[in-house]
């Protein structure tokens, strides 16, 4: 039967709590040890299906380098059965995978331009590949800007990471949260604010935004507000999902199956659609 | 090429019946059941609902007795082919874990090979319009394929459409499109039917070499031209695709939907006997030792509540957005997704809703308050 239908059989090779309630998982396939086979080649913005011996199969974005040949990085939540499941498993341990599925960001399109990347909560685990990409192929672009809002301090996701990219010169990293605490010395806000305060040149900028249904249609409209055309803006959506392979039609969006014509979509297709109740 | 017609009697379908049999074919076709005619295994002619009609209407279905002998004298029935070749309950795949780790296998499963014996014009366009979707797209769906490939299909053209039938509206009928084995139309004239029969492909072809039948004589075809007309223009419901289209993609907003989700009981009959319907759910199951593990496909019903349930909380809440998803996916998006209507004006949803629920009523109601503001 066609991979893309009956899952292979990965192994754990790391797990690590990202903030309490979400963690990475990376898999790798058993036979690219021993077969030097390799990885099942993904592009930014693409998921897999994640499945659990015995409990269920959930899709989840891929959040780890396309360059990556050995594991396969998944950034999980515990919201229910499925995603809980996936936080017992540990190194060593498998699991089912079928993927990669879906479009992808298009970083073709950043050539010569300033790529802005809009992440709200566990959404900078979908363009965190994309970010990498974009890092890889640098000098093409002209500029390169992160803005990442999360809930809290302690719900960052790659706070490491975040720092060291902060501190380097290839990619501006803004950061705001939704609450202050006292351990946060930085900006509070939500992240439409940061792309308010961002001194955009319309004409040259391209936009991928990832997060919250509600996040990604108020950023939109703040890029819109800027000067920016749909074309320009993309965003990544979510939505109730068995198969991944089009036949199930939970997934489906108005005309679109998110699925495979997503998840990853440009914002003038979906706009509408984004601004209706109960699509 | 001008496929040549002949001429059967009952005792000639009997024997394309024993033959079909023969070659392997589970032979199903229309029964009585339950005061309905279903689709289930048939031997012969007789197993047939002879002399049995029904009378269809808005949320309402009676078989009657008719005053001949037809044996395809009906119209359609709750059941779409769909149960033979998209089963409601499918096994997908196996799981062990064991001390040998994870293992993920592919179900070994004998594939049926159906003779599917009756089949309408509008059942045929459902069966194409699924082929699309199973078949066409990206990816295509290896248990849907391997039935489908097997498939015989006897289509029956329809000359008495019932109340609720829009088939012509739609291009799905009365007369069976191509991608039949054979068609035949019965003719009434004499107490005894008889049947005008078309191959439609090399197999369908040579079974009717074995009945050694005779050539159709032209006035019957005179006659069977005149029924098909006849039917045509008996229509129960009619339906503008294109129009039905932009009125729903202009009326998504509409406070219609509203109106109809206090009539709509969400009870997802519509989508079950609808033969285009796709929509599915898996299930896991797993053994009480706890080993091996299932995972089943399910028919699901986009009128079910937790069918869009994603982060925690399902998207179409009211049932006048589960209707308003439901109707513009058959008359709108369909056309975006696989370039046709995923309607063939069969009329089943319209006669199985329990609280009479028209969708082409709807889409009058549509048009009307859009044109009014
Ligand atoms: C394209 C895509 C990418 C995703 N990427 C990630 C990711 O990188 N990290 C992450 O943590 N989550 C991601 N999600 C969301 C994740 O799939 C859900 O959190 C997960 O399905 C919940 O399953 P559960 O069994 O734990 O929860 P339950 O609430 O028990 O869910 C029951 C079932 O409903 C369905 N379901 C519920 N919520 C969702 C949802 N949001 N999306 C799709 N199906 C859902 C699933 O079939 C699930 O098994 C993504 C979803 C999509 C569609
Ligand atoms: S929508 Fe209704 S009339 Fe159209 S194919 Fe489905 S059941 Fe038949
Ligand atoms: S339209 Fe009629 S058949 Fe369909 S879900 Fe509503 S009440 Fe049931």
């Amino acid at each position: 039967m066609s991979p893309a239908l009956l899952p292979e059989v990965w192994r754990i090779s790391d797990f690590r709590w990202e903030t309490p309630q979400t963690f990475s998982l990376s898999c790798e396939k058993p036979e690219v040890q021993t077969r030097v086979q390799t990885l099942n080649p993904f592009r930014p913005g693409q998921f897999n299906m994640l499945y659990v011996f015995g409990v269920g199969e959930v899709p989840i974005s891929i959040s780890g380098s396309p360059e990556n040949t050995s594991a396969q990085i998944h950034t999980i939540r515990k919201v229910g059965a499925v995603t809980n499941a996936l936080a017992e498993l540990k190194p060593g341990q498998s699991l089912g995978i079928r993927g990669p599925f879906g479009s992808a960001w298009p970083l073709h399109k950043a050539k010569g331009k300033d790529l802005v990347i809009v992440a709200g909560g566990l959404g900078l685990a979908p363009v965190r590949p994309v970010i990498y990409a974009a890092l890889a192929m640098r000098s093409e672009i002209r500029s390169l800007t992160l803005l990442y809002g999360a809930r809290q301090h302690a719900e960052i996701l790659y706070a490491d990471e975040l720092l060291s990219w902060q501190t380097g010169a290839e990619i501006a990293v803004h950061i705001t949260l939704d609450q202050a605490t006292q351990s946060w010395q930085g900006r509070v806000g939500v992240v439409t604010s940061l792309i308010q305060a961002q001194d955009l040149d319309a004409d040259r900028t391209l936009a991928l935004i990832c997060g919250p249904e509600i996040m990604m249609r108020y950023s939109a409209h703040t890029f819109l507000e800027k000067g920016l055309k749909p074309e320009q803006i993309y965003v990544s959506l979510e939505r109730n999902m068995q198969c991944a392979v089009g036949f199930c039609g939970h997934c489906q969006y108005g005309p679109h199956f998110i699925c495979k014509d997503g998840p990853v979509f440009r914002y003038d297709k979906v706009q509408s659609l984004l601004n209706t109740r109960e699509v | 090429m001008q496929t040549e017609v002949v001429l059967l009697q009952r005792l000639h379908l009997d024997l394309l019946l024993s033959q079909l049999q023969a070659a392997g074919y589970q032979t199903v076709g229309p029964v009585v059941r339950d005061q309905a005619i279903v689709y289930d295994r048939i031997q012969s002619t007789a197993d047939l609902p002879m002399g049995i009609g029904d009378i269809q209407g808005k949320g309402s279905y009676r078989l009657r007795s008719r005053d001949d002998a037809a044996l395809f004298g009906y119209v359609v029935g709750p059941q779409a082919w769909k149960k033979y070749l998209y089963p409601p309950r499918q096994l997908l795949m196996r799981a062990e874990q064991n001390s040998r780790g994870l293992q993920i296998t592919a179900p070994d499963q004998e594939v049926p090979k159906y003779a599917m014996i009756g089949v309408r014009g509008c059942e045929l366009k459902a069966i194409q319009i699924q082929d699309r979707v199973f078949l066409e797209g990206p990816y295509s769906d290896d248990f849907y394929r391997e039935r489908r490939e097997q498939i015989f299909i006897l289509a029956v053209n329809c000359t008495e459409p019932g109340n609720t039938c829009f088939c012509v509206s739609m291009e799905a009928g009365p007369a069976a499109g191509p991608g039949y084995d054979l068609a035949i139309t019965e003719m009434l004239e004499t107490a005894e039917p008889c049947y005008l029969a078309r191959a439609g492909s090399a197999k369908g072809a040579e079974l009717l070499k074995h009945c050694n039948p005779s050539h159709a004589p032209a006035t019957l075809l005179e006659k069977e031209n005149a029924l098909w007309t006849a039917a045509a223009a008996q229509m129960g419901r009619s339906l503008n695709p294109e129009q039905a289209s932009a009125a729903l993609k202009s009326g998504y907003e509409s406070t219609h939907w509203k109106d109809v989700g206090e009539r709509c009981l969400s009870c997802s009959n519509c989508t079950l006997v609808c033969p285009t319907c796709f929509c599915s759910g898996v299930q896991e199951v797993t053994d009480l030792a706890g080993t091996s593990s299932e995972r089943w496909r399910e028919w699901d019903s986009c009128f079910s509540l937790n069918f869009t349930l994603t982060a925690g909380r399902p998207i179409r809440q009211s049932p006048g957005a589960r209707y308003r998803q439901w109707i513009s996916h058959k008359l709108a998006f369909w056309q975006d997704q696989f370039d046709q209507s995923g309607c063939v004006g069969c009329g089943r949803c319209i006669t199985w809703c329990p609280v009479g629920i028209d969708l082409t009523s709807e889409i009058e109601a549509l048009n009307a308050l859009q044109t009014k503001t």
